[in-house]
């Protein structure tokens, strides 16, 4: 077998240039890529994005985001939804998850 | 110093045994046996303590993990323990019954090895005729049955012209992930160095081939590569640094921080003694390189201490005997010259044949003698 010997695992990072936000509809629906997934891990008490060599950790609005990204929400209603439990602007948080979004659509780790 | 934080990954080396021979195994040179393989319940045990430790993703390997009868119930053991299932494979064994199984014990990934896009070519580095065809059958399967697949690709002399079409057949195949990884110089492959080593400008181009590749598959396949070290200006950090982020299982259930760290004299104990946990606080492999008290200078006083943290043990040791010592990789490292000389005369040594794990040189056989 072969092991490559880079540090096995990297942070995702956000930042995606706003312009690629466009990829992302309204009608979408999106959800986790094959072979990623969500979950809680106890002993850090905190959420974790798991894909094939990489992880992340989903804090607050992330969680809430992608455990919402079931293939059968669309991204309106996802946006909907995360404005009852935000105080933000309708506007910012639509933003914010199309951003979110298009950047792990990027990294192959979500499918719209 | 105070403790460190819990590991992130687990290697686990099911087994050493595989039906190919590949050059560049990273598997040590002195192979474990069969006899001395941890049981079924003992890996259930581990990986409940992995999961417990902190541990969040396993890579199912070997060896070639499917050479273990009980591979599906041990990746439904690894499952059940919360732990996310990347399964390293030649795919040699991978039938529809085995595929159908490890689905059910709801494998999360699977990463299968290529060893060329030529046939003949993958076929001799692999050592086994027909290895190449079934790969590209079994790979499929697994894309089909819906299963996230990476394809690994070793990147050594007698391949790294095809990088391009190496990249190419992954996405054919329907891979999500492909990895084009430097051949790196431990166990078989520092044996086999002669013969696999690329010359300095094969290894340019590739890293264009690279560069312009990811731009090419930019949101439909993802390109990850590992660096040849010899010819680096700064080392990897290995393994995100020594002790601090993943652990390695060897068959017989030795605890490693890396798979290559038995080539430096260190005392490695077992989870057949000792709870996981225990081994990753305070075990004397762990301790020996783990944070900065270690090093020496360059890296004592480098700004990029905390960014590659001194580059690879194993590579200190093995080329210049001494594990605390700068990865000579790096262009800081008062050896770094003689490494690259290192690679300039492999890469023209014009070596050709491979030395093969677990097989025996050429010798001719002597002629079966009559008894009368
Ligand atoms: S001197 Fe040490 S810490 Fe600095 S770049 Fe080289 S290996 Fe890294």
């Amino acid at each position: 077998m072969l092991m490559s010997r880079r540090g096995s695992f990297r942070l995702v990072r956000s930042g995606r240039p706003m312009a690629e936000q466009g990829i992302v509809k309204g009608g979408h629906r999106p959800k986790l890529a094959p072979g990623v997934r969500l979950q809680f891990d106890d002993r850090r008490q905190a959420w974790f994005l798991l894909a094939p060599e990489r992880l992340m950790e989903a804090d607050g609005p992330a969680k809430d985001i992608l455990s919402r990204c079931d293939g059968r929400r669309t991204v309106t209603e996802i946006v909907e939804e995360l404005a009852q439990i935000y105080t933000a602007d309708r506007a910012v948080i639509d933003a914010d998850v199309r951003e979110l979004l298009a950047d792990l659509v990027g990294k192959r780790l979500l499918q719209l | 110093m105070t403790a460190p934080p819990p590991p992130l990954g687990m290697l686990a080396e099911l087994t050493h045994r595989c039906p190919l021979a590949c050059p560049y195994c990273s598997n040590p040179v002195a192979l474990e046996n069969r006899a001395g393989e941890l049981g079924t319940g003992e890996w259930r045990r581990v990986f409940a303590q992995a999961a417990e430790l902190g541990v969040l993703q396993v890579h199912l390997s070997g060896g070639e993990p499917l050479a273990r009868r009980d591979v599906v119930e041990i990746t439904a053991a690894a499952h059940q323990a919360g732990l996310y299932t990347n399964l390293i494979t030649s795919a040699i064994g991978l039938d529809p019954e085995r595929l159908a199984g490890l689905r059910a014990a709801r494998l999360d990934h699977v990463q299968i090895s290529i060893q060329d896009t030529d046939p003949g070519s993958a076929d001799r580095i692999a050592g086994y005729r027909g290895a190449h065809e079934r790969k590209m059958a079994a790979a499929r399967a697994v894309a089909d049955a819906g299963l996230a697949l990476t394809i690994n690709a070793v990147v050594h002399r007698a391949n790294i012209e095809r990088v391009e079409a190496m990249v190419e057949i992954a996405f054919a195949l329907g891979a999500g992930r492909v990895e084009i990884a430097h051949a790196q110089y431990y166990g078989w492959a520092l044996r086999n160095r002669d013969a696999l080593m690329p010359t300095r400008p094969q290894v340019d181009r590739a890293l264009q081939a690279v560069a312009r590749l990811r731009q090419a598959y930019q949101g439909r396949m993802v390109i990850d590569a590992v660096v040849p070290d010899y010819y680096a200006r700064f080392p990897k950090p290995c393994m995100g640094g020594w002790g601090r982020r993943s652990l390695n299982v060897t068959p017989s259930g030795r605890v490693l921080p890396c798979h290559a760290a038995e080539t430096i004299p260190l005392e490695f104990w077992s989870v057949r003694n000792h709870a996981l946990e225990e081994i990753w606080l305070h075990s004397p492999a762990f301790q020996a390189f783990r944070g900065e008290d270690w090093m020496q200078e360059p890296c004592r006083s480098c700004p990029r201490r905390g960014i590659d943290f001194g580059g690879c043990r194993c590579q200190a040791m093995a080329i210049l005997h001494d594990p605390a010592a700068t990865d000579p990789a790096c262009s800081l490292s008062p050896h770094h010259a003689e490494m690259l000389e290192l690679a300039e005369l492999a890469s023209e040594s014009g070596v050709a044949e491979y030395e093969y794990r677990g097989r025996m040189k050429a010798v001719p056989r002597p002629a079966p003698s009559v008894v009368s």
